[in-house]
């Protein structure tokens, strides 16, 4: 699969400011919409076990495309071009105090704010700051016919129009290319503690949804292997006393980047098992499935490392009112992401197939046949 | 300029029969509550922009879903329109009827299903008002979050229809933030569910598409909230300022501190007069703005947090600072607040609510300029904002018994929001396009753009029956829009494509 010739920034032409590659992008697309040859968006190519494989006639790069647009602390509004290295923006927060809230997994050391984005992938902090969806303003994308449109913009509050940018969020780049996105940004919190509890899985389960029916400064509970993991985030003087009150050893913060880029012991790869997501009502039942698990995001979010069919752990998941999806590389026989109920997927069609006539983005991505 | 539908701009639509419909829908939903008569119909004319008032063909109100379901079908059927009513607060007239259209009213489907405090969520129909889920919630020590100054009317349907907002949605978000689940009945009479009660759903987020998609793709049926624990405490400083755009900046400086308040609002003299003669809130009727600024959290965060926005607003200017006493205290500073358009509206036979927002570095400009636009027009604006997200609503006070001050009025507002596009901004913020601001959206958009809106529709409404002639523009519209808006010679945006 070649890689389309692409006007990258000459040597040393590449400054803060970035490069915009707008108007080559739009011409790419309109060849391969005119010739009806698909196309493989990456960034970083750091999320291609995610998903199912594309088979494209053209692998398209975002890497050129790149740089801070805008940012303006004051605003909590940051806004950047898709082939950014994430930690790039991230790092350009850091320098103001500020952060992405949702703290998304990178995958990789070359992940772009483009491919996060596309992603939509959220860390530990999700259940109590929102997901990568939830602090998206607005959105640069090209369309199937190769013209540059925007949707949403800088600001908080915007309900002009459909929401497209949040439609945007975790569509594998399948309705358009991402070219540019807005975040809302938030000051990181003024203290932070990490504390272990050793327990069983159930007095963890009971705890946890006493905690949540308090204001606690909480910002991330995990558990494993007889240990609840808990991180406070706020103000000095709520979570020293949260931090009183719950107990516990403290714990090095690294635990939570280690669970958020999946470096932890639990998800080494040396498991053949394949890992599974599975998001669940938080009063769901655990599903009878044999295997490991790790549970993040309160409850909301399980690892399972399981050995079992793929459709037995996705049937068991819907049984218990969520969804699973497969998060170790797929063959054309796997199918990552939980088959939708017929009337859901009738209209996931027909979006694609209007925004999407011919194709040409990402197919089979997210769902072999679309 | 009139804002009823126009079929020659807005698109044609099929006359049918009556009388005819009406057997039709009787036939597959023997038991709905169907309205045909002129005096049964008037209460259903207008939803709050209540300058414009159509008569529906007819007007539905169902209790059961599989009435709903049925509704669809033979509208689908016989290519008849329909626009869903919530319970009619919405002020960008979303919810006008079609004279040619069903009203589908929602205001049956008024039940709590389902609350539970252990998982925090709350699984209600779309007619419950607002506020009625928070009530339900404070046993628990649990509310819903999102409060729009309407939340004693306003239904939960009708929010997330809206995307609605409220005063402290810059700390804790705007509906599309806090609703989980969504069930739909679309156009064609099926049931789906969008989103899940856990915290993602597989495939595009349509949740997202829908929430604040002003009952263009699909009938909400059914909302799953998520409830929030009550704050330990909130606090209110109230700071008084002699120049509105000193307030302006004091708002960027609380922000650039790292303080994220629950709720950060300013009202300026005409708003501050007007609420004070209404609700007695103990606001300074000398000041040129205030700020309201609520801190709330773990009581100890709360007192640090409190310290410093004080020495902040007093750096920034402020005239005069005052702590709220006590909760009572509070409460009368928001109630301030949130009676600011009815107490404007006791200023004036008549006013016209606009709802623009703008980047917060913005403001003190954007002031100035509405200022000069006030001036202009020969009409006062009453500025009440919720600062802390640069959302904006000038109120423009008019009477409409005067020949053309109602056009004047609209035309003022229309200056108004193209003044916060040119900022980098938007025509609205919480209170939706409707048929309201329609034009404003050619100014906001591109031809590609709104394009785009019509193909995205078009996926969930193929023959365009849900609620049509709202939200998005059709390109004739903007074509004929743009010929109107031509200042001084010049067009407004000329950079903007157009035709």
């Amino acid at each position: 699969m070649p890689e389309l010739e692409f006007p990258r920034p000459a040597a040393g032409s590449d400054n803060d400011a970035g490069h915009d590659a707008t108007e080559a992008l739009c011409e790419t697309v309109r060849r391969a919409a005119q010739a009806r040859e698909t196309l493989r968006i990456v960034g970083g190519d750091t999320k291609a076990f995610y998903g199912r494989h594309v088979s494209a006639h053209h692998t398209l790069s975002t890497t050129g495309h790149r740089g801070i647009v805008h940012y303006d602390p004051v605003e909590l509004v940051a806004t950047a071009r898709a082939g950014t290295p994430l930690t790039a923006l991230e790092q350009t927060l850091a320098d103001n105090n500020q952060q992405l809230a949702f703290e998304p997994p990178h995958f990789g050391a070359a992940a772009t704010v483009g491919g996060m984005v596309a992603a939509g992938l959220s860390g530990p902090r999700r259940p109590w700051a929102g997901a990568v969806r939830d602090f998206v303003l607005g959105i640069r994308l090209i369309s199937a016919e190769g013209k540059a449109l925007r949707f949403g913009g800088e600001v908080m509050k915007n309900v002009a129009g459909y929401d497209l940018s949040r439609l945007m969020v975790g569509a594998q780049g399948t309705l358009g290319l991402l070219t540019e996105v807005s975040f809302k940004v938030l000051p990181k919190p003024t203290a932070s503690t990490c504390l272990r509890l050793e327990m069983a899985a159930d007095a963890a389960r009971q705890h946890l949804c006493e905690w949540g029916r308090e204001p606690l400064p909480l910002t991330g509970a995990a558990f494993h292997d007889g240990v609840l993991h808990v991180r406070l985030e706020g103000g000095e003087r709520s979570v020293e006393a949260t931090r009183q009150r719950l107990g516990g050893e403290a714990e090095a913060a690294d635990y939570w980047q280690d669970l958020r880029e999946q470096r932890l012991a639990f998800f080494a790869a040396a498991d053949a098992r394949p890992l599974w997501r599975l998001s669940l009502p938080l009063r769901a039942r655990r599903p009878p499935l044999e295997g490991d698990w790790l549970v993040d995001w309160g409850g909301a979010q399980c690892w399972l490392r399981s050995a079992e069919p793929d459709a037995a752990i996705q049937e068991a998941a819907i049984a218990a009112g969520g969804h699973a999806t497969r998060f170790s590389p797929c063959g054309s026989e796997n199918a990552p992401f939980t088959p939708l109920p017929p009337v859901l997927e009738k209209y996931h069609r027909r979006l694609k197939a209007n925004l999407d006539p011919d194709a040409i983005f990402n197919p089979g991505r997210l769902y072999a046949g679309w | 300029m009139s804002l009823l539908y126009d079929e020659r701009l807005d698109g044609e639509i099929t006359a049918v029969d009556r009388t005819a419909l009406k057997r039709a829908i009787l036939a597959a939903a023997p038991d709905l509550t169907l309205l045909d008569r002129e005096e049964d119909l008037h209460p259903f004319e207008c939803d709050g922009l209540s300058a414009y008032r159509t008569l529906p063909l007819l007007a539905a109100l169902p209790s059961r879903l599989s009435e709903v379901e049925s509704l669809m079908r033979v509208c689908h059927e016989h290519d008849v329109p329909v626009v869903t009513r919530g319970a009619g607060t919405g002020l960008s007239g979303g919810a006008l009827p079609l004279e040619k259209g069903v009203l589908l009213v929602m205001s049956r489907f008024n039940r709590i299903l389902e609350l539970d405090a252990d998982t925090r969520l709350a699984r209600v129909q779309p007619g419950v008002r607002n506020l009625a889920i928070s009530e339900a919630a404070s046993p628990h020590g649990l509310y819903y979050a999102p409060d729009p100054s309407s939340q004693i009317a306003c239904s939960i349907g009708g929010n997330v229809a809206e995307n609605a907002g409220g005063v402290h949605c810059l700390k804790y978000g705007l509906t599309v933030h806090n609703v989980l689940r969504v069930e739909i009945v679309t156009i064609e009479g099926e049931r789906m569910v969008l989103g899940s009660e856990a915290l993602d759903a597989p495939g595009f987020d349509l949740l997202a598409l829908f929430t604040g998609s002003e009952g263009m793709l699909g009938v909400i049926t059914e909302v799953t909230v998520r409830l929030l624990p009550n704050p330990e405490v909130a606090r209110v400083l109230m700071a008084c300022f002699d120049d509105v755009e000193r307030a302006g900046r004091a708002v960027g400086d609380i922000i650039a501190a790292g303080c994220i308040p629950g709720g950060l609002e300013m009202m300026d003299n005409l708003a501050i007069r007007a609420a004070e003669d209404f609700v007695h809130a103990g606001y300074p009727v000398e000041a040129e703005a205030i700020l309201l600024c609520e801190l709330d959290g773990v009581e100890a965060d709360v007192q640090t947090d409190c310290d410093r926005v004080r020495a902040i607003l007093q750096a920034a200017g402020a005239t005069h600072i005052q702590l709220a006493r006590d909760d009572a205290e509070r409460q009368r500073y928001w109630a301030g607040r949130k009676a600011a358009f009815p107490a404007v509206g006791r200023m004036s036979p008549d006013y016209y609510c606009m709802d623009g927002t703008i980047p917060r570095r913005e403001l003190p400009r954007v002031l100035k300029g509405i200022a000069a636009l006030s001036a202009e027009y020969g009409l006062r604006v009453a500025n009440v904002f919720h600062a802390g997200d640069g959302n904006l609503h000038p109120l423009i006070l008019f009477d409409a018994n005067l020949p053309g001050e109602l056009e004047t009025a609209e035309t003022l507002g229309g200056r108004i929001l193209e003044l916060c596009v040119e900022a980098g901004g938007s025509i609205t913020g919480e209170h939706g396009v409707g048929r309201e601001k329609l034009n404003q959206m050619c100014s906001q958009f591109a031809d590609d753009e709104i394009t785009f809106f019509h193909v995205v529709k078009a996926a969930f409404d193929t023959h365009r029956l849900l609620n049509p002639g709202k939200n998005i523009p059709t390109l004739a519209r903007c074509a004929e829009f743009g010929a109107m808006h031509v200042h001084h010679g010049q067009l407004a945006h000329p950079e903007l494509p157009r035709f």
